[in-house]
């Protein structure tokens, strides 16, 4: 895995650091990769724009903040207007696509959506948006291994919302396998793991 | 030496902030009393401490202040506990009169400082290394502390364990100098087994109560401990003091009394020295950094490597006692040492005394709130390099 940046944001209370903590855990803890992750404190911690960043590696990570990001998540129009000029040339936008609208794109970018906190409602908790939205990046990207990410989550939520976080995460991930397919509606088991990480 | 009790010591991979690898760092070092006035950006760790030690068992008091806090410990160590305090900026400033006592009552204990921006109550939620001085001179009076720097989540756990056992084998205050990068940053964080965790223990005399004189000292000019409640009667003072501990206010006792506090330090000054020295064989320039700098830094040498500069590098662990004798020997080979730090000129003050003359110091300061670019280091590098 070359040096990828990443930045989550959104509203404070979305769960943007979470979603940024299993990212990072899933590549340091059970993929043996590198991760650094940072974020944003102070006023801006509830309500207001929250952002987390993570940077993944083969190799140890010197520099600790996210400069140009690899990958922006966006879950807020306000943390969309926010950092999408800092997206790298040619690289890839993921949105919640009811809380943000894509305009002004600038040439390159590639850009993926996803109704995360309608497909949390439809799981019965609003609140897991943020983990079906790191199972959509997890198939977008295919940064990660899909069970490094499966296992992050599972040890970074409340022994009680596991089940639901996992099924969150399966509902995202499978999400971002249907858009890479072209279609939205496929029913499937747990997804099959044809994606590697790639270097 | 012992290992760590294992009630204290998740043993585990974590990805963790350098905050909670602190706090962890502290309960496998075998600290059970905490005492704090929380504050930016060092609130986590006794946060933690809060949490996790009625399971382990132990005490955190939230304070009136930092001074209670800082005197608070004191009170514990007596007690036999270990024991420390954390903060920031302000809260260190207010904690100086009670590291002075420590260091005069020679009282085991750990100063956890995540450095925020200053001066007053500054920046607290962004970095700086503006406190390196502070942590050194900020008591009145003329004495040696030991100051560790960690540049990761990793080293705040294995640098925490390190400070209390420092504070134990010197009976002096130890401070584990953070920055809020450092602090907040979350990485891997590998907690060993207990029995892979070597625990420097409490100096406890042998001596039976009427023998033992509480500073009278051992051949490493380090006396031994007893505790309060134990039957030992014993006074213990900030006032300069003699082998009993009695207030003895005359220039003898203190010319003894203060002589030894320094010299119990800068005699073990190169078994203290720890740094991680690289690619300095045949430099010309060498940077030399620590804490959250170090790791721009080593972007920077990499890219003037690659623009065909000879450049090493040079990264402190241990800040204080600082190693002059290490850094001496540095400057008659090379030409310049380039020193990054978020202050605006605090250890390169150091470098420059140690380097007398022989080779070129260069400082390249940061305000602070932020880290430098890479890009800031490497023009220093490549200016010197000419």
């Amino acid at each position: 895995m070359q040096l990828t940046e990443i930045r989550v944001a959104g509203f404070g209370g979305q769960g943007v650091m979470l979603s940024a903590h299993i990212i990072g855990k899933a590549a340091a803890v059970y993929q043996g990769a590198y991760a650094t992750m940072t974020q944003s404190f102070g006023p801006e911690a509830r309500g207001g724009a929250a952002s987390a960043q993570v940077i993944l590696s083969d190799k140890p990570i010197l520099y600790p903040y996210v400069t140009r990001p690899d990958v922006l998540i966006a879950m807020s129009q306000e943390a969309y207007s926010r950092f999408l000029p800092e997206l790298k040339p040619g690289g890839l936008l993921l949105v919640e696509s009811d809380l943000v609208r894509v305009s002004d794109l600038p040439a390159g970018i590639r850009v993926h959506s996803i109704p995360a906190t309608r497909l949390a409602e439809e799981l019965g908790r609003r609140m897991v948006l943020n983990v079906v939205m790191v199972g959509f990046f997890g198939a977008i990207t295919a940064l990660l291994e899909p069970d490094a990410l499966r296992k992050a989550v599972i040890d970074s939520v409340p022994p009680a919302t596991r089940d639901l976080n996992v099924r969150a995460f399966e509902k995202g991930f499978e999400y971002g396998l249907n858009t890479l397919h072209g279609e939205h509606h496929a029913e499937s088991e747990h997804p099959s793991l044809p994606l590697e990480a790639h270097d | 030496m012992p290992h760590a009790d294992p009630r204290g010591v998740l043993t585990g991979v974590h990805f963790m902030d350098g905050d909670h690898a602190a706090c962890e760092g502290a309960l496998a070092a075998g600290a059970r009393f905490a005492a704090g006035y929380p504050i930016t950006p060092s609130t986590e760790i006794v946060e933690r401490f809060a949490a996790r030690i009625p399971t382990v068992g132990g005490v955190f008091i939230q304070m009136e202040d930092e001074l209670a806090a800082s005197i608070a410990i004191a009170g514990a160590v007596w007690a036999g506990a270990k024991a420390f305090t954390v903060t920031s900026g302000p809260g260190f400033s207010l904690m100086m009169e009670h590291i002075g006592f420590a260091v005069m009552t020679e009282t085991p204990c750990v100063f956890m400082n995540v450095q925020r921006g200053g001066p007053s109550t500054g920046l607290p939620t962004l970095p700086a290394q503006a406190d390196m001085m502070q942590a050194r001179w900020g008591s009145h009076g003329d004495y040696e502390i030991i100051a560790l720097s960690p540049n990761s989540p990793q080293e705040c756990f294995d640098l925490a364990v390190r400070a209390f056992n420092l504070a134990e084998e010197f009976r002096v205050p130890v401070m584990l100098m953070m920055d809020e990068v450092v602090g907040h940053m979350t990485e891997k964080v590998v907690i060993p087994p207990a029995e892979q965790i070597e625990i420097y223990p409490r100096r406890h005399t042998r001596l039976p109560p009427g023998q033992y004189k509480p500073y009278a000292p051992g051949p490493d000019l380090v006396p031994e401990m007893a505790h309060a409640g134990e039957g030992y009667r014993f006074h213990v003072t900030g006032l300069t003091h003699d082998e009993r501990g009695y207030p003895s206010m005359n220039a003898a006792a203190q010319d003894r009394l203060v002589k030894r506090l320094k010299a119990k330090i800068t005699r073990a000054a190169d078994r203290l020295a720890c740094y991680e020295e690289e690619g300095t064989e045949d430099a010309d320039v060498v940077v030399i950094s620590y804490g959250i700098t170090s790791r721009v830094a080593q972007r920077a040498v990499e890219m003037a490597r690659a623009r065909g500069v000879r450049v090493g590098r040079l990264r402190l662990i241990t800040v204080w006692p600082f190693p002059t004798r290490q850094i001496r020997a540095l400057a008659r080979r090379v030409k310049a040492l380039v020193v990054p730090e978020l202050n605006l000129g605090q250890i390169v003050l150091e470098v420059e005394r140690a380097a007398a003359g022989q080779a070129e110091t260069i400082s390249v300061p940061h305000a602070g709130g932020s880290v430098h670019a890479p890009e800031q280091i490497l023009d220093a590098i490549m200016e010197v390099a000419k």
